[in-house]
């Protein structure tokens, strides 16, 4: 019946495409061909998985933030003292990062829910900025400005040494990035995650449709902040150090921009932008140490003012037909 | 007579003004009722009140029986309380197989379900098949929802709220702005949905409120004015003045 087969194709919007496959591929080549840059790599797998969870509620949920770097500092700090205090196990560190920085976006998201955008910001703001001062005045735990130190991991899984030129690292940090983006990816396209589009295209008809807006909002505001929570858990773990940059308030900016460069919505824009974000800081911090800040400001202002959908024509727009967000969400 | 949706001196008030006044109402197990009344009368603000939307300033909802003034909107829909929308509230960043799909998934109590694509269950898609035929939405289901008909827009508003499988269904002026050459197509399913579904609508178009409705509620200035048959309301001298004599409205 030709009504059942357009129906079916509903369910197409969870098959990968072949650019995606590709990318991935590519990825993995990175491990035996890049070794020499595996450091900066396993750098761009944990800024791209901290954006790609910033996605999950900017592009899917429509919830604009400015301190999403509370849950990858809460993740962080909690994977370092859970290291030094209780065990000093990877992946058991990465379940404690996760699960401080999930308690955390669940307790905020009331907070988060209850405005407008504008409020939503400042809250968001807010809650970073508490925790960064809290960070630092807690010397005595968080070690304070003088970072976290002495986060010694064990190999993982009893077997895999973290080695001084990161090799092991990266390898840990792109599988732990692919597990949760394969989770997120199916997380955007299950019943959940399109209820997440209805609310962030129209809440006042999601709910008359039946959607429980508020707890779905609570739902994936937790879960994004888990996921931010495990890429500040690795930043921990990898340098076996926790700066208390990692609540910084650039963080949060460098996020947003960078689903700025590579687009919302479609998740591989998280990744673009942090390639390109990470590209752009080196080769501008090579070329102008002191001023790559204000080049990676102007070509924000220039992103936005020439606006994306020109730009949606151009590169990044190849992208994102590439890799899934054309007509579909 | 058995009602399924009451109200009881539901009041609303906005600052000064009184958008509904002390309205008592019943909509009867199958109606088809038509709730009309010149702009600003406040069949909207009623909806609006029966739905959650807005809290009354006083007065009791109940469905059923059973109180909701205090039940949340989604929570009433999901006791098969849906309404559409005077104007179109879509989702326009999705196409309308997805948003079907939403709306049925949510239905069928797999709104929160993660760990499935959409669409892979036969209930779901089978569900979805059954309402896009309904509302001729089939050929146009994977288009931009923004890039429709103004016509197909309109069938999936109301599809939409069918999706939610309704018992009571409430209808905000669904062939509103509708061009003559798609009208015929709206005015039929409106007329072939399922009778054991209890229909308010709210219409200013005389010839459909004629033709689809055996019960007629005048609302003027928030507040009941007169209620009964087809006949009763289109004879009455009063509604003659206030409504009817006053030509199209809209
Ligand atoms: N949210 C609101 N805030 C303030 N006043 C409102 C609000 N909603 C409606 N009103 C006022 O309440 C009155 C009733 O409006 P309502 O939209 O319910 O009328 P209506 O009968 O649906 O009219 P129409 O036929 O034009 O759709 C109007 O005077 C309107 O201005
Ligand atoms: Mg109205």
């Amino acid at each position: 019946m030709p009504s059942k087969a357009a129906v079916s194709r509903l369910s197409t919007l969870g098959r990968w495409r072949l650019a995606e496959i590709l990318f991935w591929l590519a990825a993995a080549a990175s491990v035996p061909l890049l070794t020499e840059h595996h450091l900066v790599l396993t750098e761009i797998a944990i800024i791209a998985l901290f954006a790609v969870s910033l996605d999950l509620i900017l592009g899917y949920a429509g919830i604009a933030s400015l301190g999403h770097t509370a849950f990858f500092g809460a993740g962080a700090y909690a994977a370092g003292l859970f290291a030094i205090h209780v065990t000093n196990d990877p992946l058991l560190g990465l379940v404690a990062g996760a699960a401080a920085a999930a308690v955390l976006g669940f307790a905020t998201s009331f907070l988060v829910l209850r405005g407008a955008d504008l409020t939503r910001l400042m809250v968001t703001l807010g809650v970073a900025l508490v925790l960064g001062e809290i960070a630092n005045k807690a010397g005595k735990i968080t070690g304070g400005a003088d970072g976290l130190q002495g986060v010694f991991m064990a190999p993982i899984l009893g077997r895999f040494e973290f080695d001084l030129f990161g090799h092991v690292g990266y390898v840990y940090s792109l599988v732990v990035f692919f597990v949760l983006f394969v989770v997120a990816r199916r997380i955007v396209v299950s019943p959940f995650g399109l209820s997440l589009l209805a609310i962030r295209d129209n809440p006042l008809r999601a709910r008359a449709i039946g959607i429980p807006v508020n707890t779905r909002l609570t739902a994936i505001y937790t879960i994004s902040a888990a996921i931010a929570g495990v890429a500040g858990a690795l930043l921990a773990q990898t340098a076996q150090f926790v700066s208390i940059d990692v609540l910084a308030f650039h963080r949060s900016a460098d996020a947003l921009l960078m689903l700025v460069i590579g687009g919302t919505g479609y998740l591989y824009g998280g990744i673009v932008g942090a390639v390109a974000f990470k590209v752009l800081q080196e080769i501008l911090s090579v070329w102008t140490p002191q001023y790559w800040t204000f080049w990676i400001g102007a070509i924000l202002v220039a992103i936005v003012l020439i606006g994306r959908q020109r730009i949606g024509n151009g590169v990044m727009g190849i992208w994102a037909r590439l890799l899934g967000k054309g007509g579909a969400a | 007579m058995s009602a399924v949706l009451e109200t009881n001196a539901l009041v609303k008030k906005f600052g000064g003004i009184t958008a509904t006044n002390a309205v008592t109402f019943a909509l009867e197990k199958g109606a088809r009722h038509a709730l009309i009344g010149p702009n600003g009368a406040g069949k909207t603000t009623f909806i609006n009140l029966l739905t959650g939307v807005l809290e009354p300033t006083s007065g009791r909802i109940s469905l059923d029986g059973k109180d909701i003034t205090n039940v949340k909107p989604e929570a009433r829909v999901k006791m098969g309380l849906v309404r559409t929308f005077q104007i179109n509230q879509l989702f326009a960043g999705m196409t309308p197989l997805q948003a079907l799909g939403v709306a049925v998934s949510e239905r069928q109590g797999r709104g929160s379900d993660w760990r499935r694509v959409v669409g892979t269950k036969a209930t779901v898609t089978d569900e979805i098949v059954e309402v896009a035929e309904r509302f001729r939405l089939i050929d146009v289901l994977e288009e931009r929802t923004g890039n429709l008909a103004y016509g197909k827009q309109r069938l999936l508003e109301i599809a939409l709220a069918f999706a939610c499988k309704p018992r009571v269904l409430l209808l905000d002026e669904p062939a509103a702005g509708v061009p003559e050459a798609e009208r015929a197509e709206l005015l039929e399913t409106i007329a072939r949905l399922p009778d054991d579904v209890s229909i308010l609508l709210i219409e200013h178009d005389m010839d459909l409120v004629f033709s689809f409705a055996k019960k007629i509620t005048v609302l003027v200035d928030g507040t009941l004015f007169a209620d009964g048959t087809v006949a009763e309301i289109s004879n009455d001298p009063r509604v003659r003045a206030v409504y009817l004599g006053e030509g199209e409205h809209g």
